[in-house]
């Protein structure tokens, strides 16, 4: 291979890549060192196996791939503008749309939820930590250096170009000969192990280390929305895992599971990926669904109207996600009969979620609504949510879906629900959660603007996607002709997009504004809140409950607010056992990065290599003996005491 | 919030009025033939059902967040404790269950439909049309007629069309939005998609499915024309086009962009379509191996095919 294979090259906005990736990277390592922050860097967070920080790790990698994705977008955006546009070519604008979904799918929407699960599982069930701490950060880690990986593809070897769906025969050598698909099914491989261990982790979790007395139907909906998601994970993962396998296999070993010839079946690959690909969307829209389930009964003042009902539809939406894959390709033409099942299980989803809307609807009736961030996000996300979960039912019917398959109509679908669903989701969390994980509130007042940026962006970029399908215009085409007449309707969604990214800004913007200028939270509970995690003081001290919570009903903490009854087991502290920090996480990460990244350029002997790195550090960590360290009753008490004050 | 709540119901509106109202001019609402149609109609029916959905839930949205709002309320106001209601509950279960199982008949009835010869064209004997892509291109084959066209294709209207799709390359979608929905063409076997045209004119059809580079240019015109003028046609190409040799077609295949082309003869004889003992994905590529090697789950798959003429003179033959 020569050196001008390897680099991507003749590009200027990837030339400008290569200097901002050199120049970040520059700036990062002088800075740790000039502030003399590399130690408190390794000790505090790169070993740390803490939930909280874990989950902090995640959200801003998820941040950084919002960015990411959202340059595609607006890349992509740019280019549809206009008719015959030349801002991108076909090649280039193939990759874009490929890694914009692959990183907002896989790299943004997925670690922004799990970094929620992090942060706020453990202090909502009253636990000290999840099950596995160490596995957890070997979880992030794995999540990490795929993100890593993937986003390399950019600058070194070219980037993959068969969509996010990676459809054989499209997406084997002959058709994709650079190593850009290779990067999608080592990256995905190396994240997805990590998600995988992220749902055994929080699955023993929620069943193992709830506090006493908080029974299953005691907890809150946003735990309940976790449990089954990871339940999706641990069923759904596996046959990405597989499916991926057998991509590397093809790819790299020359075997024909997908291909064209000697009995390869590129159908295969498409079920495959669909039976992942539809839990998928449930297991990122379900956690938002949990998030939104909390903001709305806590910034009504009201318990969640019909809780049980609540469960129930949770897990037959989780039963059913398995039972509707085939609906991605009712044009392959499996028939009438094949085809009419799916359409009836795919609309069956409609019924759970509709109970989810009206419970929702019914939280906010006699209650006392204020209209804060996370609010807003939320009651933006009921009626754009059911405007794109009718379009789905719509979609749903085998024979209409044959004119909306492949089309913007299909786009703006998934779009109206996943950025309603996921991205308001995580974003009220983010906004809701950020106390509890920072000791501030977000400024309001910029948080409504940028709140009111994205809704009518978003709105205003999807809108007319719906119309451009029917008028046939198709997905993933780079450019069209004046003569199809799709041009005014593009160039009115390219500015909404543009008003959505100046809204993401905003938000980001509120970051640095609100560190600045915020006041700190007092005493824990800003949003005068219902669920256990407020009870903790802000930031939360390592070990999350000094005591354990006595949960005797939903809501536990509202009520010992309300009725003035204590929270907390009486009786002196006792100290705490707690796992250790450890670099074995991190080094870890490092090197399925290095591995990932040999087999991708097919480098067999350094692969090997990195390969028995893996099985040494498994080894390593079988053989280590842990058994972490204990805070002792004399410290927890003189931290309660600088956190609480006098009130414990 | 008015502001949103106007919005909303004006971008409500604005679709209700697009897409039902004003016969629009979007092409899949804008059907020319008997598939379409049923599609244009699903569509519409769906769209008011959902409108239904839709005003309920806006109409209880707008209610809550008008007479809940924390500054409507004192502020002793204490929200009270409410379980849910079983009856309530149930209530918005069986409606969607109810308006789901209305949806679900449609759908059942039209997708049967959609996949059969239209109602009223079952006694026609349907033109058949082999249509296989390659990057990026169309290629139609008319075994009975003996000609071959690239990236246009010439029907007689009122007549069922039976388009058989194979693809020479990665799965593409054969889609023309106005005299129906799209299907896929894949390599390893032959789809069939059953089209009418009710009226003269130009659509445009297209490939729908993202195939590669050239995938945004992978159009073609499909011209419905009288009976008449296509006897006229096929005539035409048949004493005016060349002979469509086995090297010229793979010269075709290996052209990324070829333009519009006529040839008197198919590809079809030296290049079988994957039907029948040539259907790749039953028993691998190679069915010569397949078949010495004898393995016994390959049989069973096979014995319909048993003895079938493989030149491509047969496929003639699957018209009726």
């Amino acid at each position: 291979m020569k050196w001008d294979e390897f680099f991507v090259t003749g590009e200027p906005m990837i030339y400008g890549a290569d200097i901002s990736i050199v120049l970040v990277s520059l700036a990062i390592i002088i800075g740790l060192t000039y502030f003399k922050k590399w130690g408190y860097l390794w000790r505090e967070w790169l070993t740390t196996v803490d939930h909280k920080r874990i989950g902090v790790m995640y959200i801003i990698s998820a941040l950084l791939m919002l960015f990411r994705g959202g340059v595609d977008a607006l890349l992509m955006r740019t280019q549809l503008a206009t008719p015959d546009s030349k801002f991108l070519d076909a090649q280039h604008y193939n990759e874009i749309f490929t890694t914009h979904g692959v990183v907002m799918i896989l790299f943004m929407a997925m670690p922004f939820i799990i970094g929620m699960m992090n942060v706020v599982v453990p202090l909502q069930i009253g636990a000290r930590d999840v099950a596995f701490p160490r596995l957890n950060a070997v979880s992030f880690w794995l999540f990490f250096s795929g993100a890593m990986l993937f986003n390399l593809s950019f600058v070194i070897g070219g980037s993959p170009d068969a969509g996010w769906s990676a459809y054989f025969p499209l997406a084997s050598n002959e058709f994709s000969p650079t190593v850009g698909m290779n990067y999608y099914s080592l990256a995905l491989q190396i994240s997805g192990i990590g998600t995988l261990l992220t749902g055994v982790n929080f699955i023993v979790t929620i069943l193992k280390m709830r506090a006493p007395g908080m029974k299953l139907m005691r907890m809150p909906m946003f735990t309940w929305s976790v449990l089954i998601t990871n339940v999706i994970i641990l069923f759904a993962f596996p046959v990405l895992t597989v499916a991926l396998a057998l991509m590397m296999f093809d790819r790299l070993f020359g075997t024909q599971f997908f291909t064209m010839a000697n009995g390869g079946m590129d159908m295969l690959w498409a079920n495959l990926f669909w039976v992942w690909g539809h839990p998928e969307v449930y297991i990122v829209v379900l956690p938002a669904f949990g998030i939104f389930s909390d903001v709305i009964s806590t910034f009504s003042k009201r318990n969640l109207y019909g809780y049980k009902s609540m469960v129930v539809s949770m897990v037959a939406i989780s039963f059913l996600s398995f039972l509707v894959w085939a609906h991605h390709f009712y044009t392959m033409g499996t028939g009438a009969m094949v085809n009419s099942f799916f359409s009836i299980t795919t609309m069956a989803i409609a019924v759970p979620t509709g109970v989810k809307i009206f419970n929702w609807l019914f939280t906010l009736r006699k209650g006392k609504i204020s209209f804060t961030s996370p609010m807003l996000y939320a009651m933006a996300f009921i009626p754009i949510f059911t405007f794109g979960g009718v379009t789905g039912v719509m979609l749903a019917m085998a024979s209409a879906d044959y004119q909306y398959h492949n089309t913007m109509f299909l786009v703006a679908h998934f779009h109206y629900v996943l950025i309603p669903g996921t991205v308001f989701g995580v974003v009220a969390g983010m906004h809701y959660w950020f106390p509890k994980m920072f000791g501030f509130r977000l400024n309001e007042r910029l948080a409504k603007w940028a709140f009111w940026l994205i809704v009518v962006g978003f709105n205003t970029a999807f809108m007319p996607l719906f119309f451009l399908g029917l008028d046939g215009m198709t997905r993933r085409t780079y450019t069209y002709s004046a003569a199809t007449g799709y041009g005014p309707l593009n160039m009115v969604a390219t500015i909404g997009a543009f008003v959505c990214a100046i809204g993401f800004v905003v938000l980001c913007y509120n970051f640095y504004y609100s560190f600045r200028h915020s006041p700190r939270d007092e005493n824990g509970d800003p949003w005068d809140a219902r669920t256990l995690e407020w009870s903790t003081p802000s930031p939360v001290p390592a070990y999350n409950f000094a005591k354990m919570p006595i949960v005797n009903s939903q809501d536990a903490f509202w009520y010992s607010k309300k009725q003035k009854v204590p929270l907390y087991e009486d009786g002196p502290y006792e100290e705490i056992h707690m796992p250790s920090n450890s670099g074995q996480p991190v080094i870890l990460g490092i090197i399925m990065f290095f591995l990932g990244f040999f087999l991708v350029f097919s480098w067999f002997i350094p692969a090997i290599i990195a390969g028995i790195g893996v099985v040494i550090m498994l080894a390593v960590r079988s053989f280590e003996r842990d058994h972490g360290y204990h805070i002792s009753a004399k410290e927890i008490a003189a931290t309660e005491q600088k956190l609480r004050g006098d009130t414990v | 919030m008015k502001k949103k709540r106007l919005l909303l119901s004006l971008i409500f509106i604005s679709i209700v009025m697009l897409l039902s109202g004003c016969d629009s001019k979007l092409a899949v609402l804008n059907p020319k033939g008997p598939v379409a149609k049923t599609q244009a109609n699903t569509i519409i029916f769906s769209i008011l059902m959902m409108a239904f959905v839709l005003i309920v839930v806006y109409i209880l949205y707008i209610i809550m967040l008008t007479k809940y709002r924390a500054s409507k309320t004192s502020d002793d106001y204490e929200p009270p404790h409410i379980e849910g209601n079983k009856w309530l509950e149930l209530t918005w279960t069986a409606i969607p269950v109810i308006i789901v199982a209305i949806l679900s008949v449609v759908t059942v009835q039209t997708t049967y439909a959609v996949e059969k010869v239209p109602a009223g064209y079952e006694d026609q004997k349907p033109l058949v049309i082999y249509a296989s892509s390659s990057d990026w291109k169309w290629h139609f084959s008319y075994p009975e007629e003996g000609i071959e066209t690239v990236n246009y294709v010439n029907i007689p209207t009122n007549r069922p069309v039976e388009f058989r799709l194979y693809s020479y390359g990665p799965i593409t979608s054969f889609w023309v939005p106005q005299l129906g929905g799209q299907k896929y063409a894949m390599t390893d076997m032959i789809t069939k998609l059953n089209l009418v045209a009710e009226h003269e004119g130009s659509y445009l059809g297209k490939n729908a499915n993202f195939s590669g580079k050239g995938f945004a240019k992978m159009e073609f015109e499909v011209q419905a024309q009288s009976p008449g003028d296509y006897t006229k046609w096929v005539n035409d190409v048949k004493q005016t086009a060349p002979k469509l040799t086995e090297q010229e077609f793979n010269t075709l295949l290996k052209t990324d962009f070829v333009g519009r082309k006529s040839y008197s003869s198919t590809h079809l004889g030296f290049a079988p379509p994957p039907e029948g003992d040539m259907a790749g994905h039953q028993h691998g590529g190679d069915s010569k191996t397949e078949k010495d090697s004898g393995s016994e789950n390959m049989d069973h798959m096979n014995h319909d095919m048993s003895g079938m003429d493989m030149s491509g003179s047969s496929s003639m033959e699957h018209g009726h």
